[in-house]
């Protein structure tokens, strides 16, 4: 029984950064119909800078901080110089886009950051909580509460304020948005913004729990992208299901099957939901036009 | 005579591999060559798949490994000749890319990326935890083929990187062939078909889904056996060659060169394989230098250099 507890426990902590993940996917996905396949160096970039940060002696929360920012600004700059000027390419084309670019930022950070492995030091203590004989790291908290709070304020963004509801009329549909006045390049940057912005704070919750280095981008990459998938590409509240499920399927596979096969869970979520149910648990009903 | 396009590709490519070795300023060069033409071989494979059909695959390293794997497993565990092992590892993942395929191809465009994707990193993982029988994460040995020593025994003494550098030029040659004929083919014309509308396609009476798997199938054998060449060139064969960067990287070849023209996709792949080469003294920036071209060229040049390059030279003409 502490067994199963203990599985869930690391389940749920992983599935909240994959949850996170996934909500960056969906973010630029409705603004740009873009899959971002650079979204897991995001994560990357977050973890990274926030302990380059650290180690130069900055507080923990300005590190994050500027981690976030500069993150964004990254993010912003993606969308501006690769996938602007490609508008209207063809999906293979905007696919060697994200992935050269995910490769690009991959091989900056080695030269700027080296190849090693860095962690961050935990918030609040290393002191396990112990909870009906399972023990969970108090980060674990910070990683679940961190992802709640910002599911919380992204929902309340897009439904009770005008910027928010712009983005969602944008993924609705562009051009009918532009015509009622709705700046959609404004749009664009900010999903971008918003989107690099959330990997990165998914980077810095993380850190303290599994380490970071230049590599680890596309293993989260993959892996959002299966939960968002799994919850139906395209929307919030599919990208947290699917994330904490995954998560959850991680763990007990690596509880009780094998832990070599942990990883390949996500692609088996990938063909399962493709074939037996391609619109994920939240997706909307596809419509072709010819 | 005026040559047709196809004769004239096989004519520039022979030609080019032929003279090349005169300036090779050391055997090391023969390496590289060949390396050059096993990518090019399963590249080829991915413009009949991407560039006639218009379907990506972003887990076509899957079926390198199956080939590689093949070459050195079957004779070992079951005593198959090494040479037939090629041809059984082909038909293996002709196999695999059928059953596979036909419920993957139904999906399009980024699902179809990330499901074929997830097959190319089931493989990998597969080939790296099944330790007993693949060797694990280090890899397994694999035994020579025979060919040269046959050859020298005809009479024809060549260094063996001379010789795989010709024995993988004359696959590549002869898969450019095949490509080449099936271009104007009743398949190729259902698979360009396809590529530009599948209603329209279907209209017309082509069985895109079928049309789809001959062409996943097809482009499946072409990796096979790249990854046959590759693991009896390096008698060692490691998960590596089936993983995620190697699908990536054959992707990229094939739309950085031009992934509609088999010319332009195999200078792709010669482009990106001697790219590491000629960056060993900026080793740290090989990745950097890499999505930059990615980037540019896909962002500037959508068709792919050569295409590119082509009609840059007829708008001069004219």
């Amino acid at each position: 029984m502490s067994d199963l507890l203990q599985f869930l426990v690391s389940g749920v902590t992983v599935g909240a950064v994959y949850a996170l993940v996934a909500l960056g996917f969906t973010i630029i996905y409705n603004a740009s119909d873009v899959v971002n396949f650079a979204q897991g160096e995001f994560v990357m970039l977050g973890g990274m800078i926030s302990v380059a940060c650290v180690a130069a002696g900055l507080p923990l929360p300005f590190a994050a901080l500027i981690a976030i920012l500069v993150t964004a600004a990254i993010g912003v700059a993606l969308n501006e110089l690769a996938i602007e000027p490609a508008r209207g390419a063809p999906v293979v084309s905007l696919i060697i886009i994200t992935i050269g670019a995910s490769i690009f930022i991959r091989g900056v950070t080695q030269i700027v950051f080296g190849k090693g492995m860095y962690r961050l030091p935990s918030f609040s203590g290393d002191t396990p909580l112990r909870l009906l004989g399972a023990a969970m790291l108090p980060q674990s908290l910070w990683v679940v509460t961190g992802a709640v709070a910002i599911f919380v304020a992204l929902w309340l963004f897009f439904t009770r304020t005008l910027t928010g509801r712009a983005v969602l009329a944008t993924s609705n549909n562009r051009l009918a948005a532009q015509l009622v006045g709705i700046n959609t390049k404004f749009v664009m940057t900010l999903s971008f913004a918003l989107s690099a912005g959330i990997g990165a704070l998914a980077g810095v919750l993380i850190t303290p729990i599994t380490p970071t280095s230049f590599e680890v981008g596309i293993a989260l990459a993959l892996k959002g992208f299966a939960a968002a998938m799994l919850g139906g590409m395209g929307s919030p509240k599919g990208a947290l299901a699917g994330g904490l499920l995954l998560g959850l399927m991680e763990a007990l596979t690596a509880g009780y099957i094998s832990s070599h096969y942990k990883d390949a869970v996500a692609f088996f979520v990938i063909l399962a939901v493709l074939f037996a149910f391609p619109r994920g648990l939240y997706g909307s009903t596809p419509t072709e036009r010819v | 005579m005026r040559l047709s396009a196809k004769q004239s590709t096989l004519l520039v490519l022979a030609i080019l591999m032929v003279i090349s070795p005169f300036f090779f300023p050391s055997n090391y060069y023969y390496r590289v060559g060949s390396l050059v033409f096993m990518n090019g071989l399963a590249v080829v494979g991915i413009v009949v798949l991407t560039g006639y059909a218009g379907q990506i695959s972003l887990g076509h390293a899957g079926f390198v490994g199956i080939g590689g794997y093949a070459c050195a497993l079957m004779p070992v565990q079951f005593g198959v000749p090494p040479a037939l092992a090629v041809v059984l590892g082909a038909v293996l993942s002709g196999v695999t890319a059928w059953v596979v395929g036909r419920p993957i191809l139904r999906l399009k465009g980024y699902y179809l990326a990330v499901a074929s994707l997830g097959f190319g990193v089931l493989v990998a993982m597969v080939l790296s935890n099944e330790g007993q029988i693949t060797g694990g994460p280090d890899g397994i040995q694999v035994p020579d083929p025979g060919v040269r020593a046959w050859l020298g025994a005809m009479g024809l003494e060549l260094s063996t990187p001379q010789f795989w550098y010709a024995f993988t030029g004359l696959f590549l040659l002869v898969g450019a062939w095949l490509a080449l004929n099936l271009q104007d083919s009743p398949t190729g014309r259902a698979l360009r078909a396809l590529h530009g509308s599948e209603v329209a396609a279907r209209t017309v009476g082509v069985d895109v889904a079928r049309a789809k798997l001959n062409a996943f199938v097809i482009s499946a054998v072409y990796a096979s056996v790249s990854g046959s060449l590759l693991a009896q060139q390096n008698r060692l064969i490691t998960p590596d060659v089936a993983g995620y960067m190697h699908s990536i990287e054959l992707v990229s070849m094939a739309v950085l060169g031009g992934a509609g023209s088999v010319l332009g996709a195999i200078f792709g792949a010669a482009l990106l394989t001697m790219l590491p080469q000629v960056l060993t003294v900026l080793q740290d920036y090989e990745h950097v230098v890499l999505g930059l071209v990615m980037m540019l060229v896909m962002i500037f040049l959508p068709a792919g250099l050569i295409p590119s390059a082509r009609r840059l030279m007829r708008g001069r003409d004219e």
